[in-house]
């Protein structure tokens, strides 16, 4: 007997160029879906035993698997570039090392063949593993449809749990992230039920670069996962730090304020007070370790 | 549901198959070819037992369409040993006593089998991380990566 009843049907198509996207998406709208690694598509289709009634199959088009970097305009990434593929990119782990390590704690290494950066950043779930490093690198999504391209930043796109700014006739095709300011130094801690594979509990990245103009000295950027309707940054956190000096009382009073702006719900996962404690634990973690990397 | 006429490599075979859109590659293998040594245990991309190669890097097969794969190659547990002669890892699962249902070795083989060719020399911890996506209920996962360890000094994937 099966462990799980088969894909419900549908009818795949793959796409050839973008106009055929286009076509496709017009003629079938929500009866079609996009389909890139297919690694949660799937597995909701399984669960709910019913689907869209047309796979358009996406990541073979010009650009979709495709990491490129230079120093004066940072990288971009193809929306069906796999996340073995971030995790193992030389220029990645020079300069977006949280980005790999986010996409190192994503499921397991043969999932990461098929998972893909746009499909965890469309997917837009709360908890997703991407999210925290995607929103420190300032990731900036770039969508297309036939009117055009057009940019939107992560905080625009992902507009509540499974929520995207998506129109109906766009799509994600790539994600770019500028080039980091020189000597900046990151950390990523997630939080499972289980130290490997899991989904996240939380989610914290923290980034930190020197900056002369601020009293600190040094600017943050915090980035949060699973505690919230979307993964956030803590504007309020990132300027009270840049204020001050990063004593060990500044920066637990950091992470409490972290705290206290963190909205999760209880879950099966986790209850809501130890996720909030888990923010500030593991913000506070992870600003210390950029400290001490920084010095 | 239109069906798909579609070429792979399948252990260095090729096979014209047609299939049917939503069929994956782990029921392609198992129903439409015989190949039951990859197995079939959670169809969610948690457990591994599914554990192919595609063009020489593991996937699950439980969590891909057999329609995306065409012109690919793909090699099963039965593509790993030639004319019945073991390879190192192989041998070394037997010699080790590394399996007891048998269940997921299919899948432990073929992912230790990638391990190896990507990095020869694997310490414990690094077998652990490649091995996440590999369940064994019953062994407790020493063996495997005892087993997976002396591979590597014994003349590692092939």
């Amino acid at each position: 007997m099966l462990a799980r009843p088969g894909l419900p049907d549908f009818e795949y198509i793959k796409a050839e160029t973008f106009q055929d996207v286009f076509d496709w998406m017009k003629e079938k709208g929500d009866d079609l879906k996009l389909l890139m690694g297919g690694t949660d598509l799937f597995i909701q289709m399984r669960d709910r035993g019913e689907g869209p009634g047309f796979l358009l199959d996406v990541k073979g088009l010009p650009g979709m698997q495709e990491i490129s970097f230079d120093r004066k305009n940072g990288l971009k990434v193809g929306a069906a570039a796999t996340l073995n593929s971030l995790s193992s990119h030389p220029n990645l782990l020079t300069y977006y090392s949280i980005l790999c390590q986010a996409a190192d704690t994503v499921g397991n290494y043969q999932l990461r063949n098929l998972a893909t950066l746009g499909g965890n950043i469309c997917n837009a779930s709360p908890s997703a593993d991407m999210s925290p490093a995607a929103l420190v690198y300032d990731g900036i999504v770039v969508v297309e449809s036939p009117r055009g391209e057009r940019e939107l930043s992560l905080d625009q796109f992902w507009v509540g749990p499974g929520k995207t700014a998506l129109e109906k006739d766009e799509f994600l095709k790539r994600i770019h992230f500028p080039t980091p300011p020189d000597k900046a130094a990151g950390s990523y801690y997630k939080l499972g039920r289980s130290k490997m594979g899991d989904l996240a509990i939380v989610g914290v990245a923290v980034l930190a670069f020197p900056d002369p103009n601020q009293p600190a000295g040094v600017q943050f950027r915090i980035g949060i996962n699973s505690t919230a309707p979307t993964a956030y940054r803590v504007p309020a956190v990132e300027e009270f730090l840049a204020q001050s000096p990063t004593t060990d009382e500044i920066l637990y009073k950091a992470a409490e304020m972290a705290m206290d702006i963190s909205a999760p719900i209880e879950d099966q996962r986790a209850t809501a007070i130890y996720q909030k404690k888990m923010v500030r634990n593991l913000v506070y973690k992870g600003l210390k370790e950029v400290r001490e990397i920084l010095k | 549901m239109a069906k798909h006429t579609i070429t792979l490599i399948i252990n260095g075979q090729s096979e014209e198959l047609l299939v049917p859109s939503n069929m994956t590659l782990l029921h392609v293998l198992r129903d439409q070819l015989g190949l039951t040594g990859t197995k079939n245990g959670c169809e969610a991309g948690e457990c591994g037992a599914c554990t192919v190669l595609v063009d020489g890097e593991p996937i699950n097969s439980c969590l891909v369409l057999a329609v995306e794969l065409e012109g690919r190659e793909i090699t099963t547990i039965e593509g790993l040993s030639s004319n019945g002669k073991l390879t190192p890892l192989q041998q070394a699962f037997a010699d080790l006593n590394a399996v007891q249902c048998g269940y997921c070795t299919p899948g432990m083989l073929m992912s230790g089998t990638a391990l190896l060719r990507r990095n020869p020399n694997p310490t414990a911890e690094e077998i652990q991380k490649a091995l996440v996506g590999n369940l064994c209920r019953c062994t407790g996962y020493q063996r495997i990566i005892d087993a997976i360890m002396e591979a590597s000094r014994n003349g590692g994937a092939q």
